[in-house]
C-alpha cells in the first residue's frame, strides 16, 4: 500500500510511445506502460501525430505491451480512430488483452468511431420564433390563469355553501403567517412612505406656503392608492412566494396526486384556505399600513412643517372621506385575491424538478406584481368614472 | 511502480481477491448523532477489484457508513483509510486528491436538474484536468456508451426515465476513472429487468476496469449476483455482525438475524408465514 500516492499533471508521462514505418505505407504506433486519465491529453497528441502525414494509409495500434488502459484513454483512441477515418486512412487496434476487450465490449465503437459523429446539438432558435413562442406562452399562461380562477371560484362556492369543508386550522395558520408576521414589515416601510412623501409634499409646497396640504397629499395618497399597493407588493414577495413554494414542492412531490387519488380537490384543500387567509388579513394589514403611513406625513408636518398636531390632523379630517378608505379597502381586496389565486396557481404548475419550483416561487412573486399594477390601473379608471373620484 | 502492479494485477483479475491488496481500511469508526450512537467500532477491509456489499436492514447505519467512507460526515472516532490517505481528518487539496480516486453514484443519481448530462459527466473533467473539449467530449460520449445510453448528451435529467437517471448517474461517477465506486442503492427504483442490467454493468466495470466497488444494499437478488464479499451492520448492536461470501452467509450462517435477513422472515411473522419479507415497525 505505500507509495500509493496519486500523480499530478506535472509527474513525467507513465507510457511509452513507438513508431514502426519498415512497411510503407502501413505504420504501427506501439503504446506501452499505463495509460491514464492523467496522460490523455499526452497520448491524444503523440496519437495525432502518429496517424497524419501523406505517406501513411494504414495505421495499427498496439497495445500489447499496456499495463493499464482507463477508459479515458479508450476514448481518447477512439477519437483517433475517428479523425484517421475522416482523412480517409484504415485504422486497427493489435495486441488487446483481455480487460481491454471487456471494455470494448461495453461500448459500441462503431457509434463512438463514426466519421460524422454530429452530434445533434440543440439548435438556437430565430429572433421570430423565439418572440412566437413568447406569445403563444403568454397566451397559454393567461389561459390557464382563466382556467385556474374557475377552478378556484367553483371550489370558493362549494367552501360557502359548505364552510364546514374549509379546512380552518390551515387557514388561521396561513392567516397569522401572512399577517401577524408581516406586521413589522408592512409598519416600517409604510411609515417610511408616508415620512417620505410628506417630505417630498412639503419642499415644494412651501414655496407658495400651502404647508397644511400636505395633510391632504400624504392622507389621499396613502389611504387611496400607495397604502394598498404597497401592502400588497409586500404581501406577494412574502406570502405568494410561499404559497407557490410549498404548493409546487407538494407537487414535485406526487402529494397534490395522492390528494386527488384519495378523492380530495386540491384547489379546494390547498388554494382555497390560503386565499381566504389573505381576503382576511390584508384589508386589516392595509388600515393598518394606513394608519402608520398618516402617522410618518404627521411627524415631517410638524417636524418640517411648522405645523401643529391638531392643525395637521384636522386638515387631514377635511380631506379625507371615508369612500376614500373605502376604495383602497377594494383595491386591496382584490390585489389580495389576486396574489393568493397567482401564489397557489403557479404552485400547482410546478412539474418534475426543484429547478421548477424556484421558477414557480420567481413567476409568483413578478405575476402577482404585474396584475396587482394592471388592476390598480383598471380600479383606479372605474372609480373615476363610476363612483364619486 | 506498486502501484502500477497492483493495478495491472486487478485489471486481469489474476489473484485471489482475499490476497490482493486493501485499498479500503475502515478502522473503529465510532458514528454519534447527539446522544444516539449510530455505529460503535466498526472496522473491516476492502480490496482491490472486489466487490463488497454492505447489508442490514432499514436503520441499521449503513448510509450513515457509507457517508463516513466517502467523507461526507466524519466519525466520532475512527478512521476511514482510502488507498493509505485517511479521509476523515483530510482537509482542503488533501481531501481533494483522496475524492479524484472515488466515485458515487447516490440513490436517487443526484444528477444536476440544471445541467445537461453532457455537463453533468463533464464537470469533474472540466475542473481537476487540462483536457481539450474535444477529449472531454469523446470522453463523455466513451461514458454514456459504456453504460448503454447513446444520444442523450443534451436531454436534460428530467427527461430521462428513472433507469436512464441511474445510469447517467453511474456515468458521471465513471467520469475520472476511479478506482473504488460507492453505490447507495444502485437498484432502488428500478424494475428488475433494469436492475439486473445493473447489476451486470457493475460486474462487467469491475472486471474490465479493475474497479473496486461498494454497494449499499438491501436487495437480495442484486447481492447474490454481484458481490464477492458481504458485511451485514445490525441496529441492535451497532456493528459488523457477520461477514463472508453472500452465499456462505445465508446458508451456513447461525445468527437468527442474518438468517432472517437472507431468507426474508419477518420479525414478528416467521412462524405465521404472512407477507414475509415485510419489515416490522
Amino acid at each position: 500500500m505505500a507509495g500509493n500516492k496519486p500523480k499530478d499533471s506535472e509527474t513525467p508521462p507513465s507510457y511509452h510511445v513507438s513508431q514502426d514505418d519498415s512497411h510503407p505505407p502501413e505504420r504501427t504506433i506501439s503504446l506501452v506502460g499505463r495509460l491514464a486519465l492523467i496522460d490523455a491529453s499526452r497520448i491524444h497528441a503523440d496519437l495525432l501525430k502518429g496517424v497524419e502525414g501523406e505517406a501513411v494509409a494504414s495505421v495499427t495500434l498496439d497495445l500489447s505491451d499496456v499495463e493499464y488502459l482507463d477508459s479515458a484513454v479508450m476514448a481518447v483512441v477512439f477519437d483517433i480512430e475517428r479523425i484517421a477515418k475522416e482523412a480517409g486512412k484504415k485504422f486497427q487496434l493489435s495486441g488487446l488483452s483481455e480487460a481491454i476487450k471487456g471494455l470494448l465490449a461495453l461500448v459500441d465503437p462503431e457509434k463512438l468511431t463514426a466519421a460524422a459523429t454530429a452530434a445533434k446539438k440543440p439548435k438556437r432558435e430565430r429572433t421570430l420564433a423565439q418572440i412566437g413562442g413568447g406569445v403563444l406562452s403568454f397566451l397559454a399562461d393567461a389561459r390557464a390563469f382563466i382556467a385556474f380562477v374557475g377552478d378556484a371560484t367553483i371550489a370558493m362556492v362549494g367552501s360557502v355553501v359548505h364552510p364546514g369543508s374549509v379546512r380552518w386550522r390551515d387557514t388561521f395558520l396561513y392567516a397569522e403567517r401572512a399577517g401577524a408576521d408581516a406586521l413589522p414589515l408592512v409598519g416600517l416601510v409604510s411609515l417610511l412612505l408616508g415620512l417620505i412623501l410628506g417630505f417630498q409634499a412639503l419642499i415644494q409646497l412651501k414655496q407658495f406656503g400651502a404647508n397644511i396640504y400636505a395633510a391632504d397629499l400624504v392622507g389621499l395618497s396613502v389611504l387611496r392608492e400607495l397604502g394598498p399597493l404597497m401592502t400588497c407588493i409586500l404581501v406577494a414577495g412574502r406570502s405568494g412566494s410561499a404559497f407557490a413554494a410549498e404548493i409546487g414542492t407538494m407537487e414535485v412531490n406526487e402529494e397534490v396526486d395522492a390528494l386527488t387519488t384519495m378523492g380530495f380537490d386540491p384547489v379546494r384543500f390547498l388554494a382555497v384556505p390560503r386565499i381566504v387567509a389573505l381576503t382576511c388579513v390584508v384589508p386589516v394589514l392595509t388600515i393598518y399600513s394606513g394608519f402608520l403611513g398618516l402617522l410618518g406625513g404627521l411627524i415631517v408636518g410638524v417636524g418640517m412643517g411648522d405645523l401643529t398636531v391638531s392643525a395637521y390632523l384636522i386638515q387631514s379630517q377635511k380631506a379625507i372621506h371615508l369612500w376614500d378608505i373605502g376604495q383602497g379597502l377594494i383595491k386591496c381586496e382584490v390585489y389580495a385575491i389576486v396574489v393568493g389565486l397567482v401564489g397557489c396557481m403557479r404552485g400547482f404548475q410546478a412539474r418534475g424538478n426543484a429547478a421548477s419550483v424556484g421558477q414557480a416561487t420567481t413567476s409568483a412573486v413578478v405575476t402577482g406584481i404585474f396584475l396587482i399594477i394592471i388592476v390598480d390601473a383598471v380600479l383606479t379608471l372605474m372609480f373615476q368614472y363610476f363612483g364619486r373620484g | 511502480m506498486a502501484e502500477t502492479t497492483e493495478i495491472a494485477t486487478a485489471q486481469t483479475d489474476a489473484a485471489p481477491i482475499a490476497e490482493r491488496p486493501v485499498i479500503v481500511q475502515v478502522r473503529d469508526v465510532v458514528v454519534r448523532y447527539g446522544e444516539a450512537t449510530i455505529l460503535d467500532g466498526v472496522t473491516f477491509d476492502i480490496h482491490q477489484g472486489e466487490i463488497l456489499a454492505i447489508l442490514g436492514g432499514s436503520g441499521c447505519g449503513k448510509s450513515t457508513l457509507l457517508r463516513q467512507l466517502i467523507g461526507l460526515e466524519r466519525p466520532a472516532a475512527g478512521n476511514v483509510l482510502i488507498d493509505g490517505d485517511d479521509i476523515t481528518a483530510a482537509e482542503g487539496k488533501e481531501q481533494e486528491k483522496i475524492l479524484r480516486k472515488i466515485g458515487i453514484l447516490f440513490q436517487n443519481g443526484a444528477l444536476f436538474g440544471s445541467m445537461t448530462v453532457a455537463e453533468n459527466i463533464s464537470l469533474r473533467l472540466l475542473e481537476y484536468s487540462d483536457l481539450p473539449p474535444a477529449i472531454i467530449d469523446a470522453i463523455v460520449r466513451m461514458k454514456l456508451s459504456m453504460v448503454g445510453l447513446d444520444d442523450i448528451e443534451y436531454d436534460l435529467p428530467s427527461e430521462l426515465s428513472g433507469g436512464m437517471k441511474k445510469r447517467a448517474a453511474l456515468a458521471r461517477a465513471l467520469a475520472m476513472d476511479p478506482r473504488i465506486l460507492f453505490c447507495d442503492e444502485p437498484s432502488s427504483g428500478l424494475d428488475p429487468i433494469s436492475s439486473a442490467e445493473l447489476d451486470n454493468l457493475l460486474i462487467q466495470l469491475n472486471r474490465s476496469l479493475g474497479v473496486t466497488i461498494v454497494v449499499v444494499t438491501h436487495d437480495l437478488a442484486s447481492i447474490a449476483a454481484i458481490a464477492h464479499r458481504a458485511i451485514m451492520l445490525d441496529k441492535s448492536v451497532k456493528k459488523i455482525i457477520a461477514e463472508g461470501k453472500p452465499a456462505d452467509l445465508k446458508e451456513h450462517n447461525d445468527n437468527p438475524l442474518v438468517k432472517n435477513f437472507f431468507n426474508r422472515v419477518a420479525e414478528s411473522g416467521e412462524n405465521l408465514n404472512i407477507r414475509p419479507g415485510k419489515e416490522k415497525r
